[in-house]
């Protein structure tokens, strides 16, 4: 089983005043079957957890570690850390002008299985892959992202984490922008990659909204670039219930 | 702003004296290598005659060579001119009235190492149906103009491919001219050539027609393709669409676009839009863009512009390198991505062939 192990994770982003500390100091880890819910206000450095899990190459790491199944990620290029297994949903999803969904998602799972698929299942795979999400089948022959409402986006990514079945995925405000419907219909996807049971997933969500639909097996509070508190479901409650505001005082 | 007007030309002539010297100083010309023009600028060159023309696939379309007269608008380039004027003949070819041609008509152009003049005159037709493909290619130094006249209510798709060899100097004015409801779509697709330097420009005649120009360039170490744009939206109701991209690519690369658009008082109901976006694949090279539209009435459907020049985005490549694919499969896949949206709209079946194997082939390079 699969083993994502965040140690002391400290963060900085270079700015016009010098360089800012943003993660001080995460430690958290997923294991494949476990979903875990990481929340926080906007601002606590949630997405940048994110994007440095992934290598984005705007995040400078000064500390630290992180592993997948011991091998160390931070020593990997951003398509290495795919490869190997990690997979980020981005809260926002980018346009890639002249290159069809199709053609980038049968790039992608070529490079991630280390060849190209058999062109009759790969064709069948995607068609049910896509209905399973409500994604008009017309979407394969668009460019990527392009013209895509939010939700489409937000759809699109996690037919990609579906298709791609990554050991690890890192879920970023994959809720923000979705109207019920779209909330559901992403959520079984979600759910479809939670009950494979091969797959550990990092929610990161500033809303518990989306934790109607996807049961997460642990809460983490995200405040000022670090874990302020850790639990079960009972405590997203908590946070519906009370907001963030009481650790963040505390 | 009377920038596109300061465009609009005001010298009509068929010799190249009627117009002042070129220093290389003048707006339209501050751009341009003219010590590689192969002294076509200057007017130095020695023409050795007139470019080669071949035509093939004629379908029901008449070719012939011509004596040249002067029963046509004076040219407003000085080196238009000067390749006008040192043309001996016309490379002819008329689609009657009401005729559809479905496959392309072929012309082959060479000018064999030589430095040749040449004036290719193309007419179409009332109500007729053609799409022609000019093609250059080999060695040489052409000044030469394209004059091309669309009937009333006709189609025409023509597609200038400057598929030179990399030492070619290349200076011409592609006229455009649309009669009522007439509809071009002119393609222009610069990959060889050491200097392409093309004046494509439109003119309406009558209300009711509409303008597609398409260009795609690329432009490797050393070479120079510019292309300068003016429509010139004169009476009521008539469209324009203008949609270029190009690359540049190694040390020295260098690429041009102007786009002039005038919608003069008149031309009410006009609709027009153009956008340019280049793509700097490595250091050395450079794009220049400079679109400028001048509206002289309010009362108009649309008129736009867009302008992009940069380098790869960074956000895409990470994207893409986020699904486990390396950062050179990336970057093809932007690049051919790039071109991808332009041949939807060239969408001639043999120059889209031709483009991809191109474009694959530059991409192999970068």
């Amino acid at each position: 089983m699969s083993v994502l192990e965040i140690k002391n994770l400290q963060v900085q982003v270079s700015t016009d005043e010098g360089p800012k500390d943003i993660l001080r100091g995460v430690d958290l880890i997923v294991r494949a079957g476990e979903t875990h819910a990481l929340m926080g206000p906007n601002g606590s450095g949630k997405s940048t957890l994110a994007y440095a899990i992934s290598g984005h190459p705007k995040y400078n790491i000064v500390g630290g570690s992180v592993t997948l199944d011991g091998q160390d990620v931070l020593e990997m290029s951003v398509d290495e850390r795919a490869r190997a297994g990690l997979f980020l949903a981005m809260q926002y999803p980018v346009e890639v002008p002249g290159v069809s969904v199709s053609n980038f998602l049968r790039t992608a799972i070529t490079a991630v299985r280390g060849e190209a698929p058999n062109l009759r299942h790969w064709i069948k795979e995607l068609k049910e892959s896509m209905a399973a999400l409500q994604i008009d089948p017309t979407f394969a022959e668009r460019s990527v992202n392009e013209g895509f409402s939010g939700g489409e986006r937000k759809r699109t990514e996690i037919l990609q984490m579906e298709l791609i079945k990554p050991k690890i995925a890192v879920l970023d405000e994959t809720d923000s922008g979705l109207d019920v419907d779209a909330l559901r219909v992403v959520s079984e996807g979600i759910n479809r990659v939670q009950a494979s049971g091969e797959t550990g997933i990092l929610l990161i969500t500033h809303f518990t909204r989306i934790l109607n639909y996807v049961k997460p097996d642990f809460v983490h509070v995200f405040h000022a670039g670090r874990i302020v508190r850790e639990g079960g479901p009972e405590l997203a409650v908590d946070i519906e219930e009370n907001g963030y505001a009481q650790f963040v005082t505390a | 702003m009377t920038i596109a007007l300061d465009h609009a030309p005001s010298v009509f002539a068929f010799s190249a004296n009627e117009f002042p010297e070129i220093n290389g100083r003048e707006e339209e010309w501050r751009f341009t290598p003219i010590k590689r023009s192969a002294g076509l600028v200057s007017g130095e060159a020695k023409i050795a005659g007139d470019i080669q023309v071949s035509a093939a696939e004629l379908g029901g379309a008449k070719f012939e060579i011509v004596a040249k007269s002067d029963q046509r608008k004076g040219f407003t380039d000085r080196v238009a001119a000067f390749g006008f004027e040192h043309t001996t003949q016309v490379a002819s070819l008329t689609i009657p009235n009401n005729v559809e041609i479905a496959e392309p008509i072929q012309l082959d152009l060479r000018a064999d190492g030589k430095t040749v003049a040449g004036q290719i005159d193309i007419n179409i037709g009332h109500q007729a149906r053609a799409t022609v493909i000019m093609n250059y290619s080999g060695s040489g130094a052409f000044a030469g103009n394209v004059d091309i006249n669309v009937g009333a209510g006709a189609n025409l798709v023509v597609v200038s491919y400057q598929d030179w060899a990399n030492d070619a100097v290349q200076l011409s004015h592609h006229r455009i001219s649309l009669a009522k409801d007439a509809s071009v779509k002119h393609v222009v697709v610069t990959l060889g050539g050491n200097l392409v330097r093309i004046l494509p420009s439109v003119n309406y005649q009558a209300s009711g027609g509409a303008a597609e120009l398409i260009g795609l360039y690329f432009a490797a170490a050393g070479q120079h393709a510019e292309h300068r744009l003016f429509v010139d939206h004169s009476v009521d109701n008539c469209r324009s669409n203008v949609v270029y991209k190009g690359a540049v690519d190694g040390q020295g690369a260098h690429t041009v676009w102007i786009g002039d658009v005038l919608i003069r008082a008149n031309a009410i109901g006009t609709d027009t839009y153009e956008i340019n976006r280049n793509l700097i694949l490595s250091d050395g090279g450079r794009a220049d863009s400079v679109p400028n539209l001048e509206i002289e009435t309010g009362e108009i459907i649309g008129a736009g512009h867009a302008s992009t020049t940069g380098r790869f985005d960074d956000e895409q490549l990470f994207y893409l390198m986020s699904r486990g694919i390396s950062e050179d499969e990336a970057r093809k896949l932007v690049m051919r991505g790039f071109f991808e949206d332009l041949l939807t709209l060239i969408n001639v079946p043999s120059i889209n062939e031709r483009v991809r194997a191109a474009i694959e082939d530059r991409i192999a390079g970068v």
